[in-house]
């Protein structure tokens, strides 16, 4: 199967004007964050204010940059902008350079500006917090490296941003450090992404090892030149890199714990993000997958299977992040299912991503709001009734659900139904996968809308629900808005904007494709019954959770993701530790420690000939003289 | 007179002191034995001065006579020393220095 569809080759042009701005969008929170954790104690008191005006006035050079792309000609929408030579030695020759085109402008816009919002909500959510300060700084990294990471011209530059922020990741997760919980959280996000990062090392080195250049535009031009397996085995690579940061089977585990993060971390980081960081690094590196099928069918079945275990989880979880953690496990499914089709797909994968950072982001923050009024309760079976109490959190939160669920004109009705359009006509059974996630979805989704905001009160004694304060609301109605218009804004124009940059084909879509379609109709009838059924079922909540099916326990221990890889990594490489242990506890350490103790005892013999008798030493000198006067004589005789 | 003579009596002294310093227990005697033995040598370097015609043997027995002097500064003032404190002089009672 060879992809009938081209993907773009890359061809920069040099930067001018403002362009030449860009390095700032990186710099600011950079030198904001640094700022904020060196002066200390001091800032207390105005940090997070600092802290919230360096994502917004990167928000700010990035929708003029993006203007200036909007005014330039297609060819003049690929914008190089060096910063500085890295390493020059010999043929090796590696520029620190941004790339600014119509994919990384739309991602610095998605980082900056659901990062701004998220800085917002934070200074109210995290105002009792003694450390808010570090809090800020941290997230201030975070869109440093975020930045680095999408505005990378090549692999390497975007590694420094990929580990970036895998260290910001760490660093928020375990924020609550204190908690024994959330320290391993941490620990267990950094090992799992240092999985996938060895992914990315090996795909950077072959690059390396074949072009002696890992630009983007360089290998993109060379991709043609691997030979079908190297081309096969640097598409694997970097599926696994992306498996890792994106949470995607079988490296999955970490992103449900990672939720011991503070909240507007899950919703900026673990949501709109980072986590989509990997649909971003196989959608860039679309020249070397359209050399290999088996690579590409690869991140579809990764998709497809990640899709449906995510959901799967979503649908019996008590813990409302944790729904929400499943749900993003499973709508980043759907992107890397799109992203693995192919050009066809690349466009619809971005689309996606960029409507589920407004919803998810959205409903992660409405989470946060109704942990902020429940006294930090997240399990729902102690919610219920909310919508009364929190009027704009539920309002908000609302459109946040119909978007996901992809209910008609909302943001997930455009940029979902492409992607499972698109599954259908790539495969049969993928596009079934894709149909029946959809409806999950809508189960779901629906579950945690009724136990949280409808129904009887199940609240614990003593909580008083109240809505948030202002600082918190802003941020909620403004991803409220986009999850209602971003996708009746993008839907016709970023099929235009996107296939120069990333390759597929120029078509227009309308607004009411979904209607005329029969996977269209499809779509929606399967919702629909999702949402029936999770009405139905959940019009009782009881306060215990049942013990539940087979399907439903499964769910509740992660589909056994940590069980899984207990049995198949971490206890064969303590048994194997615990054999290298060994021996070096007994044949080592009994090599050298049996040296030694020969060596002592052979002194305890050897010191019985120091006896003090003055006499019996005269007794040997006297026998060592005859000795050597009898060798000197016999020798003089031979 | 042939000089071999004195040879054979150097020998003989050194076989005496040899024996005595390993047989007898006093220190005093032991070091008078050890004092035997250098001058046996002593005489034989001389003997051989005077056989061969030059005086490199009796350089070198100067350079003992003075070690020896040396020697007997140092080796009495231990044995009085060591009398003072164990009122022995018996070499075999001084073993404390031993494994």
């Amino acid at each position: 199967m060879v992809n009938p569809l081209q993907t773009a080759i890359l061809e920069p042009v040099a930067a001018s004007g403002l362009f030449q701005m860009a390095w700032l969008m990186i710099a600011i929170p950079l030198v904001s964050a640094a700022f904020l954790l060196l002066v200390g104690k001091a800032s207390n008191a105005w940090g997070h204010l600092l802290a919230t005006l360096a994502p917004i006035a990167s928000f700010g050079i990035g929708l003029a940059l993006f203007f200036q792309l909007l005014g330039a000609s297609v060819a003049e929408r690929t914008v190089e902008v060096p910063v500085y030579e890295w390493i020059g030695v010999g043929p090796w020759d590696v520029q620190i350079a941004l790339l600014v085109d119509q994919l990384s402008i739309l991602f610095v816009l998605l980082i900056t500006g659901v990062g701004s919002l998220i800085h917002i909500y934070s200074i109210g959510y995290m105002e009792h917090d003694e450390r808010r300060r570090r809090f800020f700084a941290y997230l201030n990294l975070f869109i440093a490296a975020m930045l680095v990471l999408v505005l990378a011209n090549s692999y390497l530059v975007l590694f420094i941003g990929w580990e970036g922020v895998g260290l910001a990741s760490y660093l928020l997760i375990g924020f609550w450090q204190h908690r024994p919980a959330a320290a391993a959280a941490a620990k267990k996000a950094f090992v799992m992404n240092r999985v996938g990062d060895i992914g990315m090392a090996l795909a950077m080195i072959t690059m390396f090892a074949h072009f002696g250049s890992v630009e983007f535009a360089e290998v993109g031009k060379n991709a043609a030149q691997f030979s079908p397996l190297t081309a096969t085995l640097v598409g694997l690579f970097l599926l696994l890199a992306a498996c890792g940061k994106s949470a995607q089977v079988p490296l999955q585990a970490w992103l449900l714990d990672a939720m011991e993060g503070p909240t507007p971390v899950s919703a900026l980081i673990h949501a709109a993000t980072m986590v989509t960081a990997g649909v971003y690094l196989i959608v860039r590196s679309g020249p070397i997958f359209d050399q290999t099928p088996v690579a590409s069918t690869a991140v579809v079945v990764v998709g497809t299977v990640t899709l449906l275990v995510g959901a799967w989880i979503g649908t019996s979880k008590d813990d409302i992040k944790k729904v929400l953690a499943g749900s993003t496990m499973s709508q980043i499914g759907y992107m890397i299912l799109a992203a693995g089709i192919g050009p066809a797909g690349y466009v619809f994968a971005i689309f996606h991503l960029l409507t589920h950072g407004f919803f998810k982001a959205n409903m992660f923050l409405g989470a946060g709001s109704i942990m902020h009024g429940m006294d930090d309760d997240v399990n729902m079976r102690n919610f219920g009734a909310l919508g009364r109490a929190m009027r704009w959190t539920f309002l908000t939160f609302a459109m946040g659900y119909l978007a996901i669920i992809g209910f008609p004109f909302f943001a997930g009705f455009y940029s979902k139904d492409h992607i499972i359009v698109a599954a259908f006509e790539h495969n049969m059974i993928v596009g079934i996968c894709a149909l029946i996630g959809a409806g999950i979805t809508a189960y779901y989704m629906t579950r945690l809308m009724v136990m949280t905001f409808f129904g009887r009160k199940r609240w614990e004694h003593g909580v008083h629900p109240h809505e948030s304060p202002g600082v918190m609301v802003f941020p909620l109605v403004v991803l409220a808005i986009l999850s209602v218009v971003a996708g009746v804004a993008m839907n016709s124009w970023i099929n235009g904007w996107l296939v120069p940059a990333v390759g597929g084909e120029e078509h227009t879509y309308g607004l009411l494709d979904g209607f005329t379609e029969p996977i269209g109709w499809l779509t929606m009838g399967v919702v629909a019954i999702g949402v029936v059924i999770a009405v139905s079922v959940f019009k009782s909540v009881p306060k215990e959770a049942p013990r539940g099916n087979f399907l439903e326990r499964a769910a509740r221990r992660d589909v056994y993701g940590d069980d899984i890889n207990n049995a198949v990594v971490v206890n064969p490489l303590m048994a194997f530790i615990g054999l290298l242990t060994g021996f070096d506890r007994g044949k080592v350490d009994g090599a050298v420690e049996g040296i030694g103790a020969s060596t002592s005892g052979l002194g305890q013999v050897l010191r019985r000939l120091q006896s003090g008798y003055v006499r019996s030493y005269g007794l040997t000198m006297v026998a060592g003289a005859v000795l050597v006067g009898a060798v000197l004589i016999l020798g003089q005789l031979a | 007179m042939n000089p071999e003579n004195y040879l054979v009596l150097a020998a003989i002294l050194f076989a005496i002191g040899t024996v005595g310093f390993m047989v007898r227990r006093n220190a005093l005697i032991a070091f008078m034995s050890v004092e035997l033995m250098l001058n046996a040598t002593n005489l034989a370097l001389v003997t051989f001065s005077r056989i061969n015609g030059n005086i490199d043997g009796q350089i070198a027995s100067f350079f003992v006579m003075i070690v020896a002097a040396a020697e007997i500064v140092v080796g009495l003032a231990i044995i009085v020393s060591i009398f003072r404190t164990r009122r022995s002089a018996s070499v075999d009672d001084a073993n404390l220095l031993k494994f």
